[in-house]
């Protein structure tokens, strides 16, 4: 990582980040001073032996650049969906900041957001998809009224248009016209995801966060729904989180990759290069495991 | 007649309320003036009337009249309906030097349920409406607590997707009455079960609307002055009721929201539902037709 | 033609009040005096003082004379009467551990010190109806064997009392709080446990009880036993103005249940894994208390009641999905003067708001025709 203070030593034009993440932690529970010692991954553990504390995620520090496709792997415990959590607004950090270039030009941490801030940044700053369709969309609004909630957030106040632009969206994720009147709560896990997807870009975000996208979803639906978001990826170029579990996903998706695991980030850097030459124990562990 | 023995008025204060509930009630009411269309919450008082029958209206009507006032109160637009006679009854009981009118421009207060008087109100007029269901976001969200937080935040997009799943489930904008309203640009609210032809008269108005909801103890208002905006859409606006062109059949009011009347022959006509607006009708044209007449003879 | 008018509408209203009284005073039978009311009713007197949240017996006997035995229509106007009282203060808080005890019993523990008092209470006689009531003829009191005056009743320390000495449950923690009152503040979600208790207190026995219900046979998880149910009679003081003493100003009747439920582990940790409060036992041992308290507390002899507070009680300050645990669902839906008043409001004229609803209808189907005939 190159620092401000390098790059104005170096006289470099260099790409400021989109996304910056500082000590990123998440607590639940009382916590004690020996909390962030006794978990992590030598200890094996996210619970603090000592106050019985559950660490979810502790000191992630990371970056995202404009256009790009950041992986996060880990199995479950490693802090990945936390960390996601906390981006979105879901849940509220017990430490850390995060900056946003289009939000106060970077400089206002985004977890000391207001409500109303936050919500700004959730209708039109970032997009989230939801491992469970359920708890990102609306299963008794139709499928167009999904994505006109966003739009409607927006005032947009013509119902042709809305209508148009939902349209369009949900075509281009390859849901039929035909269905955007009908309601999610009767369609494939598949195509709810879908609707997810284009929910989530109805207002041109910046960012978008994929939390386990895929899972649970037959495996020949999985293919097409991640060629979905890299097409629309190339066309938009949103920056994008994207978490799984599995390697696979994060290899054909991410060009860098964090490794998580019992709520640390392990390793961190170009995907090819963790996937060829992987340096922490428990990386190669993972990397091997996918291979056989 | 039996003589009215429960008329002991020595064991009622005035107005029935006792001063310091009506202050808390007063002072309740300056708030939701100064945040036009927020709904403050207040400790509501129980009243000798149903909790849903008026006691919300009726608590603001008790805790603003004094000598020299002069009440209205309607139901349905019609003074002398049940409801409307047994609030005016009580109002008149427990505030002996207050007079009671069935005449719009003569009252210094209104106490309406669902309906606002035809004719025009005037600065220094109060208006006072009855509200069952304070919240217009109950609709799309039953938690009190949620719906607080919507408002905090001027989240309404949930409000406007149940507007647009309307228009693609039936076609237009289903909402009969009780439609909801954007008031000063910030607050979204219930103008209470009026129907759709009664919301302009909020917008803008020279006088001043104050809405009670006694059994949800909420308090709400809309200051002289203030724009009232239906919420709808640019190529789906809100519209009225539409009586495609159907007169008063007593008094031929062409402008008038109708009650639709079935007759003992089976035959529907329609009538004015102000009704004292339809006796003013009614006598203006007598007049005009004696005047005619001594011209002529 | 004619037109139909609704006027007259004051003059049907009198004439319905005439109605109303006649047919109470049309009666052949000898009409009802308060006094008989209080002492042959007393338990529909004290269902309604307990819903109208107002304590007084001639007044409550009062209400149900004039509604006709409506006991929702006599909470009502009780609830009425109070809105003209101005009120002079707040009392001390009731000591139920000063009770004059006239029932008492436990659940949870066969023998208790004190012992169980069964008090005059119909759970164990046999619901035979009597047919020797309807030709009554008043049967002299040496007739009956009487129970020993109870002067020398022992003193009833509570059963949660002694729990709380070996730990069992936690220590009352005293709380530097004002309690809500919910008579002038309007409830806040989450509310805190005295609103809830408040509104518990004088909720509709019927609707309690049928939410308690459903918290034991499975739409909930609190099913409790019972520590102690204690009915009797405790004092009322007010502070002295000018002296600042304590002054007795009457008593009440209350009845009063404690119910115990599992704390939410042994290791007394609540759902979000988070350490409860621990307390020591008498040996001065740091324990997590294992039981976790229900409180039901009534104006007069409501012993149906009083349970089902202590069970929503419970069921309300541990949350979850169960009707009996949300909050709003509750707090809302209990109060006999909100509820009937609402439900009851359907009696009003709506016609207005129909003719408005009639009016979309129409429409509705005037497009959906159009659109049918458009694709022909």
């Amino acid at each position: 990582m190159i620092t401000e203070t390098a790059q104005k030593q170096a006289n470099v034009e260099v790409e400021t980040p989109l996304l910056v993440v500082e000590n990123l932690t998440r607590l639940y529970g009382h916590g004690c001073p020996r909390c962030l010692e006794l978990t992590g991954p030598e200890t094996g553990t996210n619970t603090c032996s000592n106050c019985g504390t559950l660490v979810a995620c502790a000191d992630v520090n990371f970056e995202v650049y404009e256009g790009e496709i950041l992986g996060v792997v880990g199995e479950s415990g490693s802090g990945k969906t936390t960390l996601l959590r906390c981006l979105y607004g879901d849940v509220a950090p017990t430490k850390g900041q995060a900056f946003l270039k289009s939000f106060g030009n970077g400089r206002q941490d985004i977890f000391q957001a207001s409500s109303q801030q936050a919500r700004y940044l959730q209708d039109f700053v970032m997009g989230m998809v939801r491992q469970n369709p359920a708890q990102g969309l609306h299963l008794h609004i139709t499928a167009g009224g999904n994505i006109a909630e966003r739009l409607l957030a927006a005032e947009w106040r013509n119902v042709a248009d809305i209508r148009e632009r939902s349209g369009a969206l949900l075509n281009r994720m390859e849901v039929p016209l035909n269905r955007m009147d009908h309601y999610p709560a009767f369609f494939s896990g598949g195509m709810q995801q879908r609707v997810q997807i284009a929910k989530a870009l109805a207002n041109h975000p910046v960012l978008l966060l994929l939390d386990e996208m895929t899972t649970g979803l037959d495996v020949s639906v999985q293919a097409g729904v991640i060629d979905l978001v890299k097409e629309v990826q190339r066309e938009s170029g949103v920056a994008i989180v994207v978490v799984s579990h599995d390697l696979g996903v994060i290899r054909l998706l991410s060009e860098r990759t964090l490794v998580m695991k019992n709520g640390r980030v392990v390793e961190n850097g170009l995907t090819d290069q963790i996937l060829e030459d992987p340096q922490h124990p428990y990386t190669q562990l993972l990397v091997s495991s996918s291979n056989s | 007649m039996l003589k009215d023995l429960i008329t002991t008025e020595e064991n009622y204060n005035y107005a029935f309320l006792d001063e310091g509930s009506k202050r808390e009630i007063r002072r309740n009411l300056l708030k939701a003036v100064a945040i036009p269309g927020y709904q403050v919450p207040f400790g509501s008082r129980e009243l000798p009337i149903g909790r849903g029958w008026g006691t919300g209206g009726l608590q603001i009507t008790l805790s603003l009249i004094g000598q020299g006032d002069i009440v209205k109160v309607i139901d349905q637009g019609t003074d002398a309906g049940v409801n409307a006679a047994n609030i005016r009854r009580l109002i008149e009981r427990t505030a002996p030097d207050v007079t009671t009118t069935f005449q719009t421009s003569e009252a210094t207060i209104i106490q309406t349920r669902h309906r606002i008087p035809e004719e025009k109100m005037q600065a220094g007029q109060l208006l006072v409406l009855q509200v069952p269901l304070p919240e217009p976001l109950r609709l799309v969200e039953r938690s009190e607590n949620a719906t607080r937080r919507m408002h905090a935040d001027k989240n309404y997009s949930r409000m406007w997707v149940a507007l647009y799943e309307e228009i693609v489930k039936h076609g237009l904008l289903a909402r009969a009455y009780s439609y909801p309203v954007m008031v000063n640009g910030r607050y979204v609210m219930a103008p209470s079960p009026i129907p759709r032809w009664d919301v302009e008269k909020l917008n803008n108005a020279e006088h001043l609307s104050l809405f009670g909801a006694g059994r949800e103890k909420r308090l709400y208002a809309v200051p002289p002055r203030t724009a009232v905006v239906p919420l709808d859409f640019e190529d789906y606006p809100f519209t009225v009721e539409d009586f495609h062109g159907i007169r008063c059949q007593r008094c031929g009011a062409e402008h008038s929201f109708l009650d639709e009347i079935t007759t003992e022959a089976g035959q529907k006509t329609y009538m004015c539902s102000d009704t004292a607006y339809c006796d003013e009708q009614v006598a203006k044209k007598v007049a005009e037709r004696e005047m005619q007449k001594e011209f002529a003879g | 033609m004619g037109y139909v008018a609704v006027k007259g509408g004051i003059d049907a209203i009198l004439a319905a009040e005439e109605l109303v009284k006649l047919g109470r005073l049309q009666s052949r039978s000898e009409l009802l005096q308060i006094d008989q009311l209080i002492e042959q009713q007393r338990m529909a007197v004290d269902q309604v003082m307990s819903e109208a949240g107002l304590y007084d017996e001639k007044l409550a006997a009062l209400a149900l004379k004039q509604a006709e035995g409506d006991l929702m229509e006599a909470g009502f106007l009780l609830r009425a009467y109070k809105s003209t009282l101005e009120r002079l203060g707040y009392s001390l808080p009731i000591d139920t551990s000063r009770m004059k005890v006239l029932r008492r019993i436990s659940s949870a523990f066969k023998n208790i010190p004190g012992g169980q008092v069964l008090g005059r209470t119909r759970d164990y006689t046999q619901r035979l109806l009597d047919f020797n009531l309807i030709e009554e003829i008043r049967v002299p009191e040496s007739a009956f064997q009487q129970p020993k005056a109870t002067t020398n009743m022992p003193k009833f320390s509570r059963v949660s009392d002694l729990l709380r000495a070996e730990g069992l449950l936690a220590a009352l923690a005293p709380s530097e709080q004002e309690p809500f009152d919910i008579t002038r503040d309007t409830l806040k979600f989450p509310a805190p446990r005295s609103a809830r208790l408040q509104t518990l207190a004088r909720g509709e026995s019927g609707a309690m009880v049928a939410l308690g219900y459903s918290s034991l046979r499975g739409y909930g998880m609190v099913h409790p036993t019972i520590s102690e149910l204690r009915y009797g009679k405790v004092p009322v003081e007010f502070l002295h103005p000018l002296t600042g003493n304590p002054v007795t100003v009457g008593q009440l009747r209350v009845t009063e249940v404690e119910a115990l439920n599992h704390a939410y582990s042994i290791v007394g940790r609540d759902k979000d894994g988070i350490a409860e409060q621990e307390s020591q036992n008498k040996d001065g041992e740091t324990v997590a208390p294992l039981y976790e308290l229900g409180y039901g507390l009534v104006y007069g002899q409501n012993e149906r009641k009083a349970i089902s507070m202590s069970i929503l009680d419970r069921a309300l300050d541990i949350g979850g999905d169960a009707p009996s645990s949300d909050q709003e669902f509750v707090l809302y839906h209990i109060d006999s003067v909100e509820s009937s008043g609402f439900v009851e409001h359907l009696k009003l004229p709506h016609y207005v708001t129909f003719q408005s609803s009639l009016d979309r209808s129409r429409e509705e189907t005037r497009l959906a025709y159009a659109a049918e005939a458009g694709k022909k």
